[in-house]
């Protein structure tokens, strides 16, 4: 049965709907993939039942004719999604056993579509870490490892580590993940898959525990573009319960998707192409552009010219939203609460955050509420505002040059446990390539495009204009078509 | 101008006055939830999962309550802002959910506007008076704590989280505690005219912040103190009264007053100290990045524009254009129900003179008397009609009018029907008056000795006599012209 875990989210479905095999047979290879990966520590709860469950209904669906966009089709959640009756925590210890009485807009979405829950994805601490070292529950393993020989255990990136790691390892075909300034981006690069960050607002963000609210996006994770395609088109859609929602209509995406790219051109940014950028990613950019050259499109050089003040910018305007957003836990209604004997109120504010708190929620939020105190605030949080009006203009302007822009998804291939984690700063520029996209709102995805040196995957990423998945998707296609990425991680654990 | 004056040792003191009223929009959802409001309901059953501030809740604005507050901005001549948006005020603390507020800091919905206080010599206001009013913005309530509930813990109630509330500021444009109980009053009246807030301070759906300031005459503004929360007129004058002295004394002898927060004691009508400038948040506002910028259209505005009704300074200036006192007009504007309950009189055909009279004297009377609000009561704005009608066609007489309205109020029937049924008509027939007024000549010819002897003063005992002798139905006019024929 293990060929079952090899299938897309496409083959699953197509072959389920011609009756090569059942939906229940689907979620237990699955289920038993996640039960023989705990190793990899990329689940926060497992719920083979929801699977099965789902499945039974699909197999059902497809006795009844009534089969779903999603039917028989398994899928992780990230554990920032609010599931109904499930705990979810944002792998903090100060939501640990909090267990929602409501489902997120998205999940809902994806379960009315058919997809069964294989279980609740381990992941950065409230999304907040780009290596998923921040979990309470413990840091999630790449399954990948580096032919150098050392063995080390690799970060599957972050803050969507969990998803990358499940999918990457065959632990479910597909996964949500959230994507703040990089969070779906950077360890689908990690780990060989794809995943794409929509425009700001496709994806309603109601039900989905906020880290910050100008910048999260739902998105999915998926071994390849026309997967992504599929979970996305299930996933977006206007919601009356987020005043950010965009009032669009979905387009069906998978149906469009094409790689012929004649007449479309693909910008380079030439701030990108950092001092001492590394030479498998340098030299995996311009294959990239040959690539999409190949499948037609006109390479144009183009200027992004506030690219280095994103990053700064970003760890203004995101530790300002997170720290006001995470106010809400305080130990008065649900989750942690630490009152002793005799405690007043700022006593149990003090002891509940610093308990249920990880040093890096900590420090983002006191980032936050620093940026945003009296005489403090026009120097750091309305500059870092005027600094996104700049670089969604910058984005603007080179979408009248261009379709859609091609750079690297991170600067280098994934780390190991423990090698940044010292040193914030080092960290956080991991997310130099994604932040920009981010702060314009714009759609981006990544796709697995070579490996380095070390036999580690790395991603291109293509960033499009507003609204414009499909043009994202297409270049994704492109490239994913001549990358001709095949590797996958050796079964270890 | 105001003549209050605080005297203190060093000579006369100015106060200084600017208020911040919290009104509660009327509206049957909160602000960004779909959570009900109903007052005096259990404690958490008004709740909604946005109200409690779940993980991954998100607020929504509820058009009809930024409608509410656009409408009472055009009520007080303001500048509508068609661009507005919400800003995060963020402080923690166990009534507040989210741990911020959702209010409006940078960019209110309503701008500079203003309204007038009325001139009241007896209150000390010489003339009408424009008060200004710097802004009005939307802004969430929190929730409410309960400490009696429990001997070691506090509950806490999230009934009112959430709920829409306009926070209206004033400029310090007043300068007695009477002019500032003159503002509540033409503001609470001008909210409820318009029907954006039913102005129940009891219920906690109207509540000032209180500044206040002293000076000297011709000198800078002092340092202000804001007294929270304070839930009526007369506590709001209390707190005037008793922070202005406070101050003055303060700086009298040789202190100075902290800009601060206070709190009002209505039990003794004092203030006390509850968090000083050092202790004050630092609120770190910004906005609220789950919502986006608040635009209205045109056509909006136009609309809210069209629904308000005559509000009551043009109400007021319609009644005495109908030769209504200046006092009657006051008094029948000054509440809603009032002002509707006359209008309708005045739309069954009522001349208003004698109407206004009638209503404030006789109707209001008797609705006091009974303990009974205008909305309930026992005679309707026809009824009225119909009884002062029989007064102005001379079918009755003021007098047994009077008799006429306390049978409508005891039997609920028409003026006209007991008029008939009790046979008090008025009587109009010159013979049976001269018929009368010679009987009683006759059995008083005594008085009329003294009368004609120069006792002017009896005239009014015989009118009194003839009207007894005719059971108060004789017209009398006529009586009287009857009497001044027979005695010469």
């Amino acid at each position: 049965m293990t060929s079952l875990t090899e299938l897309t989210v496409a083959q699953i479905r197509d072959g389920h709907r011609a009756g090569d095999f059942s939906a229940v047979e689907v979620a237990e290879a699955f289920n038993a993939n996640v039960a023989g990966a705990r190793a990899l520590n990329a689940f926060i709860v497992e719920t083979p039942e929801h699977a099965l469950h789902a499945a039974e209904q699909a197999d059902a669906d497809r006795a009844a004719g009534t089969l779903k966009p999603l039917s028989a089709v398994p899928i992780g959640m990230k554990d920032l999604f609010a599931t109904k009756g499930v705990q979810t925590t944002a792998a903090s210890h100060i939501l640990e056993g909090f267990v929602p009485p409501y489902e997120s807009t998205v999940s809902q979405k994806l379960w009315d579509a058919g997809a069964g829950m294989l279980g609740k994805l381990n992941m950065d601490q409230f999304a907040m870490g780009s290596s998923n070292e921040t979990s309470y529950f413990g840091n999630v393993l790449s399954p990948w490892r580096s032919n150098d020989g050392s063995n080390a255990a690799l970060a599957p990136g972050g803050s969507s580590g969990g998803s990358a790691s499940a999918v990457a390892a065959r632990l479910c075909p597909a996964a949500t993940g959230t994507d703040t300034g990089g969070s779906i981006r950077q360890p689908a690069a990690f780990t060989g898959i794809s995943g794409i960050k929509p425009t700001y607002g496709r994806c309603s963000r109601w039900g989905i525990v906020a880290f910050a609210s100008s910048l999260d996006q739902a998105g999915p994770m998926a071994r390849d573009v026309r997967d992504c395609a599929i979970l996305l088109g299930v996933m977006a859609g206007h919601d009356a319960k987020d005043a950010t929602s965009l009032n669009l209509p979905v387009p069906d995406w998978e149906a469009a998707l094409q790689a012929d790219l004649r007449g479309k051109k693909v910008g380079i940014p030439r701030e990108y192409r950092l001092d001492g950028m590394d030479a498998a990613i340098a030299a995996m950019w311009d294959k990239g552009a040959a690539m999409l050259t190949d499948a037609g499109a006109e390479i144009v050089d183009i200027t992004l010219p506030h690219t280095k003040y994103a990053l700064p910018a970003y760890y203004i305007i995101a530790p300002a939203e997170a720290s006001s957003n995470l106010a809400r836990y305080d130990g008065v209604r649900y989750g942690l609460r630490d009152l002793s004997d005799g405690a007043g109120l700022q006593d149990m504010y003090a002891a509940t955050r610093a308990a249920g708190f990880g040093a890096e929620v900590k420090r983002r939020i006191m980032i936050g509420t620093y940026v945003l105190s009296a005489g403090f605030y026009d120097a750091y949080y309305t500059q870092a505002q005027k600094v996104r009006t700049l670089i969604a203009r910058d984005f603007a302007h080179a979408f009248t040059q261009c379709d859609v822009i091609l750079a690297p998804t991170a600067p280098s291939a994934a780390f190991a446990l423990g090698e940044r984690s010292a040193d914030p700063l080092a960290m956080y520029l991991n997310d130099v390539f994604a932040v920009p996209a981010s702060l314009a709102g714009l759609p981006a995805m990544s796709v697995p495009a070579a490996l380095s040196a070390d036999g580690l995957p790395l991603g291109l990423q293509i960033i499009g204009n507003m609204f414009d998945e499909q043009g994202v998707l297409n270049a994704g296609l492109a490239l994913e078509q001549r990358a001709g990425f095949t590797a996958r991680a050796e079964k270890w654990w | 101008m105001s003549e209050y004056r605080i005297h203190g040792e060093t000579g006369a003191w100015e106060v200084v006055i600017g208020l911040e009223v919290h009104a509660q929009i009327t509206s049957n959802a909160k602000l960004f939830s779909g959570a009900a409001t109903a007052f005096g309901a259990e404690p958490n059953t008004q709740v909604s999962l946005v109200d409690a501030a779940m993980p991954g809740m998100l607020p929504v604005p509820n058009v009809e309550c930024i409608r509410q507050a656009v409408r009472t901005g055009l009520a007080i001549d303001a500048q509508i802002n068609a661009w507005s948006r919400f800003d995060r005020k963020n402080y923690f603390y166990a009534d507040l959910p989210q741990g911020y507020q959702i209010s409006q800091l940078y960019h209110p919905l309503v701008g500079e506007g203003a309204l007038t206080i009325d001139a009241d010599a007896k209150a000390g206001i010489a003339e009408d008076k424009r008060i200004g009013i710097e802004r009005i913005h939307v802004e969430q309530d929190a929730g409410k704590l309960m400490h009696d509930q429990h001997p070691t813990m506090s509950f806490v109630d999230l009934n009112r989280s959430g709920v829409a509330l306009m926070e209206i500021v004033s400029r310090p444009d007043m300068r007695s505690p009477a002019e500032a109980g003159a503002y509540l009053r033409k503001l609470r009246a001008i909210l409820r005219y318009v029907g954006s807030c039913d102005g129940n301070m009891e219920e906690g759906s109207m509540r000032a912040d209180v500044n206040v300031s002293v000076r000297k005459v011709g000198e800078e503004l002092g340092t202000r103190t804001e007294t929270k929360n304070v839930n009526s007129v007369r506590f709001v004058m209390q707190a005037i009264e008793y922070e202005a002295k406070r101050q003055v004394a303060l700086i009298e002898a040789g202190g100075k007053v902290d800009q601060e927060t206070r709190l009002f004691n209505p039990d003794s009508g004092t203030t006390r100290t509850m968090r000083s400038k050092e202790d004050a948040h630092d609120y770190r506002y910004f906005p609220d990045p789950d919502l986006l910028p608040l635009e209205l259209s045109e056509d909006f505005i136009a609309e809210c524009r069209a629904s308000l009704p005559e509000l009551p300074d043009a109400k007021r200036a319609r009644y005495i254009a109908l030769d209504i006192s200046a006092y009657n007009a006051q008094v029948l504007t000054a509440e809603v129900e009032s002002a509707r309950w006359f209008d309708a009189l005045l739309d069954v055909g009522a001349e208003g003179k004698g109407a206004a009279n009638w209503v404030t004297s006789e109707l209001f009377g008797a609705l006091n008397r009974l303990g009974l609000s205008i909305d309930q009561s026992p005679v309707s704005p026809g009824a009225a009609a119909e009884l002062l009608g029989l007064v102005a066609d001379g079918t009755i007489s003021g007098s047994i009018a009077k008799q006429v309205f306390e049978k409508m109020l005891e039997s609920g029937d028409g003026a006209a029907a007991i008029v008939e049924r009790e046979g008090l008509k008025q009587e109009s027939d010159t013979g049976a008056i001269e018929v009368a007024v010679d009987a009683i000549l006759a059995a008083n010819a005594d008085k009329v000795a003294e009368y004609q002897g120069g006792k002017a003063a009896l005239f009014g005992f015989f009118v009194g006599q003839v009207m007894k002798a005719m059971q108060g139905k004789a017209n009398p006019k006529l009586v009287n012209d009857a009497l001044k024929a027979r005695l010469g």
